[in-house]
C-alpha cells in the first residue's frame, strides 16, 4: 500500500505533502503533551516492534499467511497521536532505507496510513468502548481507509483503473482488512492475558473522541468520494456485480440516492457528493452511538470507563 | 577517610507492601571494591538502584559523596554514581558509540565540543576509541560492555556500580573486563554470581539474604560460610 | 566510508535529492533523453561517492515489482508510453533516494532534515526506531524459528500461537523501552534528548546543492 515515487501527479502529491507536514508537526506536539522527551524511547521501540512483528506469519488458510500492519493496535496502546507519529516515523524509515514508498509520496502515504488509517482504527475502538467488536472493526477500517485513499490518489493522478482491476483490488483490500481485524483481535487478546494495562480503556466519549470523529468523517467522506467520483463506472459495476444495485433500487428510495443532493446548483458537483457522503457518515455515527449506549446499558456497571 | 557511600537502615517496600529491603547498613570507602553476593531476589539489585535514586527508600538514609539522596540532589548524585546495567543493548541507546559515550555530559548541559572530547577520552580508556563511529548493534557483547563503561566514565563518577557485568561474556571477555576494571581508580560495587571474577577485583564481599545483609568479610570466607 | 559526496552536508544532499525527485516526477512522455541524462547524472554521483556503480544501479530496481503492476495495466489499456514512463520515473526516483541514503549515515541525514525544518520530536523517534530495528527483528526471527520447529497441525492453533508470539514480542519491546528509559535517567536524562549533532553548512555544500538543482532543471527544460 506504500505508493512509490513516479506514480502520483504533482497536483496530488504536492498538496498532500503540504497538508501532511503541519499535521505531523501538530500530532508531534500532541504526542509530546508535557512528557517532553520521556516518551521517545517507548515510541521508538514500538516502531521497531511494528517492523519486527511483520516477520510473524499468521496462517489464514490454504498455505497463505497474513501479517499485522499494526496501526490500529498502536492506537489502542499508545493513543492516536503517538500512534500516528510512530507510524509516520516507520513510513519515513521505510521510504529512506528500504525504498518502500516514495519520498515525494511520503505525505500521501503518511495521510493514508499514519493519520487517516490510525484515526479510522481508533474510532470504532472508542465508540464501542474497547470491546472485541470495536477492536475488530478498528483493524478492518484502518486498512480499508488507507487502501481507499491510496486508490483514490492513484486514480486522481490518472492511473488507469479498468473495472476488473478495481474489482480485484477492492476484493484484495477487503480480504486484507478482514485479516488485519482478526489478527488485531487475537493480539489484543494475547496482550490482555500478559498485562491488561497495555491497552487503554476508552473514556466515555467526550471532546477528544468527537474531534477525532469529525476529522475522520471528513477524511473518510472525502476518500470515499474521491474513489467514487473519478471512476463511477468502476464502483457501480462493482455494486452491479454484487447484485446489490438492482435490489437496493427497488427496495428503498433513499433521499440520498446516487449521492446527489436535490438542491439546485449543488447537484452533481464534487461538493454536493462530498456533503452527501459526510451526511452518510454522520448517520453511521448516530447509529453507532445509539448502539453503544444500548450495549453499555446491557453491560451495566461493568462497562469500562 | 569519609566513606564515599554510606547507607543506614535502608528499607524498601513494593507497592503491594512486600518488603524487599529490611534495614541495610553499608559503607564503601574511596577506591574500595566490594562484591554483592546472594541469591536471585535477595535484594542486591534493588539495593543498587537506591544508590542513584532510581528507587526511593521507604525508610533510612543513603548518602553518596556527602550528598543525601533526595530529589534536589539527584542530578549531581547521578553524575557521581555510574550504574552499568546488565543489559548493554538497552544501555547503549544512541545511534553511534561516540554519541552514546557523550550522552551523560550532553544531558547535563555540557557544551558539545567538551562532551565529545570527554567521550573520546573515556573510549580510549576502555580501548574502544577505534569504533567511535560504529553502530552499537554491530559490537560484540564484550565491546558493548566496554562502551557502556565508557559512557559512565565520561561523567567522571566517584563510584561504579556494575550489575552482573560478566553475563554474555566469554572467558577472554571476562578477563579483559577484569583487567579494565582493575585499572580504574573509582570505588566499585560489583553485583555478581561469578565468584572468581569478584575475587580478581574485590577484597571484600557482602552477602544478601532475603532483603538483609547476612554477613560481610573476605570473599573466600563468605563463600565458605554460605556454600556459595 | 569517505568520498567527496559523503563529505557534503546532509541538508545540501537532501535539497539536491528533492530537486532531482521533483524533476523526475514531472517527466511526461516520452522523455527518453532526459531520463538517460538523469541516469548518467546518478551514475556519476555514485562513482563520486566511491560506491559500486552496478550494485547501486541494480538496487534502484527494488521498486520495479510495485511499478510493474500498474505499468502492465497501462500497457494493456493501450498506453504503452505511459507504462514505460511509470517504470522509468519509479526507477530513477528509487535510485536517487538510494544514492542519498548510501552516501549519508542516517543520524547525519536526520540532523540535516532538522536543519531543513523537520520536527525534532519525529526525528528523535526515528533515531530510536533505527537503533532498535535490527534488535527487535532478531528477537522476532528467533521466535518465528522456535515456533517453526514445533510445527502445529491445527490451523486455528497456529494462528493463536502467532498471536501469542506477537503479544510476547510486544511485552518484551515494552520492557526494553522501560530499561532504556531507566538507563537514560541513570545517566542524567531529565526530559531533553541531546540535540541532533549539527555539522556546519559550508560553501562547497551550497555549491553542490545549487549546482545539482541547476543541472536537474536544465535537463528537464532542454531535453524533456
Amino acid at each position: 500500500m506504500h505508493i512509490p515515487d513516479g506514480f502520483l501527479s504533482s497536483r496530488v502529491w504536492a498538496p498532500l505533502d503540504a497538508v501532511a507536514a503541519p499535521a505531523v508537526a501538530w500530532l508531534g506536539r500532541r504526542a509530546q503533551r508535557g512528557f517532553d522527551h520521556h516518551k521517545i524511547p517507548l515510541m521508538g521501540v514500538m516502531g521497531a516492534f511494528i517492523f519486527a512483528v511483520q516477520m510473524i506469519n499468521f496462517p489464514v488458510g490454504s498455505g497463505t499467511s497474513g501479517h499485522l500492519v499494526g496501526g490500529a493496535l498502536l492506537s489502542f496502546t499508545l493513543g492516536p497521536a503517538a500512534a500516528a507519529i510512530v507510524m509516520t516515523s516507520i513510513l519515513a524509515i521505510q521510504a529512506l532505507i528500504f525504498q518502500d514508498g516514495g519520498l515525494l509520496a511520503l505525505g500521501a502515504n503518511v495521510i493514508n496510513m499514519a493519520i487517516a488509517g490510525v484515526l479510522a482504527g481508533y474510532l470504532p475502538f472508542v465508540l464501542l468502548r474497547g470491546s472485541r467488536a470495536g477492536v475488530f472493526l478498528g483493524g478492518v477500517l484502518s486498512l480499508m481507509t488507507s487502501a481507499a485513499l491510496a486508490l483514490g490518489e492513484l486514480s486522481l493522478s490518472g492511473v488507469p483503473m479498468p473495472r476488473p482491476v478495481l474489482v480485484v483490488s477492492a476484493g484484495l483490500f477487503v480480504v486484507s482488512a478482514l485479516v488485519e481485524g482478526a489478527i488485531t483481535v487475537a493480539v489484543v487478546g494475547a496482550l490482555e492475558k500478559i498485562q491488561p494495562g497495555f491497552l487503554r480503556t476508552p473514556a466515555a466519549s467526550g471532546g477528544p473522541a468527537a474531534v477525532a470523529l469529525g476529522a475522520a468523517a471528513v477524511v473518510l467522506g472525502g476518500a470515499g468520494v474521491f474513489a467514487a467520483s473519478e471512476r463511477p463506472d468502476g464502483i457501480e459495476s462493482l455494486a452491479r456485480t454484487a447484485g446489490i444495485w438492482s435490489r437496493a433500487g427497488s427496495l428503498v428510495q433513499t433521499p440520498l440516492a446516487d449521492y446527489r443532493l436535490g438542491v439546485g446548483s449543488l447537484a452533481g458537483t464534487w461538493a454536493g457528493r462530498t456533503v452527501a457522503g459526510l451526511l452518510g457518515i454522520l448517520a453511521v455515527y448516530v447509529i453507532c452511538r445509539a448502539a453503544a449506549r444500548i450495549l453499555g446499558m446491557r453491560k451495566g456497571a461493568g462497562a469500562a470507563e | 577517610m569519609n566513606p564515599v557511600v554510606q547507607v543506614r537502615g535502608l528499607r524498601y517496600a513494593y507497592e503491594d507492601g512486600t518488603e524487599a529491603l529490611k534495614g541495610i547498613d553499608f559503607d564503601l570507602q574511596p577506591g574500595e571494591c566490594v562484591a554483592l553476593l546472594g541469591a536471585n531476589g535477595s535484594g542486591k539489585t534493588t539495593f543498587a538502584l537506591h544508590l542513584n535514586g532510581l528507587l526511593r527508600a521507604s525508610g533510612g538514609t543513603v548518602v553518596v559523596d556527602g550528598l543525601e539522596v533526595r530529589e534536589e540532589n539527584l542530578k549531581e548524585i547521578r553524575r557521581r554514581v555510574g550504574l552499568v546495567f546488565q543489559d548493554s543493548e538497552s544501555q547503549l541507546f544512541m545511534p553511534t558509540v561516540l554519541e552514546d559515550a557523550a550522552f551523560a555530559p550532553l544531558a547535563a548541559g555540557v557544551a558539545e565540543k567538551v562532551a565529545l572530547e570527554r567521550a573520546r577520552r573515556a573510549l580510549e580508556q576502555v580501548g574502544m576509541a577505534h569504533k567511535a563511529h560504529k553502530a552499537p548493534w554491530h559490537l560484540s557483547a564484550g565491546e558493548k560492555k566496554r562502551v557502556a563503561i565508557a559512557g559512565i566514565l565520561a561523567e567522571e563518577p566517584k563510584v561504579l556500580v556494575l550489575d552482573e557485568p560478566t553475563t554474555f561474556l566469554d572467558p577472554p571477555g571476562q578477563r579483559g573486563l577484569a583487567e579494565l576494571l582493575a585499572s580504574l581508580p573509582q570505588a566499585k560495587i560489583l553485583i555478581t554470581h561469578d565468584v572468581a571474577f569478584a575475587g580478581r577485583l574485590c577484597s571484600s564481599a557482602v552477602f544478601f539474604q532475603e532483603g538483609r545483609i547476612a554477613a560481610r568479610g573476605g570473599i573466600t570466607a563468605i563463600v565458605h560460610e554460605f556454600h556459595w | 566510508m569517505d568520498s567527496p559526496l559523503h563529505r557534503r552536508h546532509a541538508a545540501g544532499k537532501a535539497i539536491a535529492g528533492l530537486g532531482m525527485l521533483i524533476c523526475i516526477a514531472s517527466l511526461g512522455r516520452p522523455a527518453w533523453r532526459a531520463a538517460g541524462a538523469y541516469l548518467l547524472l546518478l551514475a556519476a554521483g555514485t562513482a563520486a561517492a566511491k560506491l559500486p556503480v552496478p550494485r547501486i544501479l541494480l538496487g534502484g530496481a527494488v521498486v520495479l515489482p510495485f511499478a510493474a503492476g500498474i505499468a502492465v495495466i497501462a500497457a494493456v489499456s493501450g498506453d504503452s508510453e505511459r507504462a514505460a514512463m511509470v517504470l522509468v520515473r519509479a526507477y530513477l526516483s528509487s535510485l536517487t533516494t538510494l544514492l542519498l541514503v548510501a552516501s549519508t549515515p542516517l543520524p547525519e541525514l536526520l540532523a540535516g532534515l532538522e536543519k531543513l525544518g523537520a520536527p525534532e520530536f519525529l526525528l528523535q523517534v526515528m533515531q530510536f526506531v533505527y537503533r532498535y530495528l535490527m534488535v527487535l527483528r532478531e528477537e522476532a526471527g528467533a521466535m518465528r524459528d522456535a515456533a517453526a520447529s514445533r510445527a502445529g497441525t491445527v490451523r486455528v492453533l497456529e494462528f493463536r500461537k502467532a498471536a501469542g508470539a506477537a503479544g510476547v514480542l510486544f511485552a518484551r519491546a515494552h520492557n526494553r523501552a522501560q530499561a532504556i528509559h531507566r538507563a537514560m535517567v541513570a545517566r542524567g536524562f531529565e526530559g531533553r534528548m541531546p540535540a541532533l549533532r549539527q555539522l556546519p553548512f559550508r560553501m562547497p555544500d551550497a555549491v553542490f546543492a545549487a549546482g545539482t538543482l541547476a543541472v536537474a532543471v536544465a535537463v528537464r527544460a532542454v531535453l524533456a
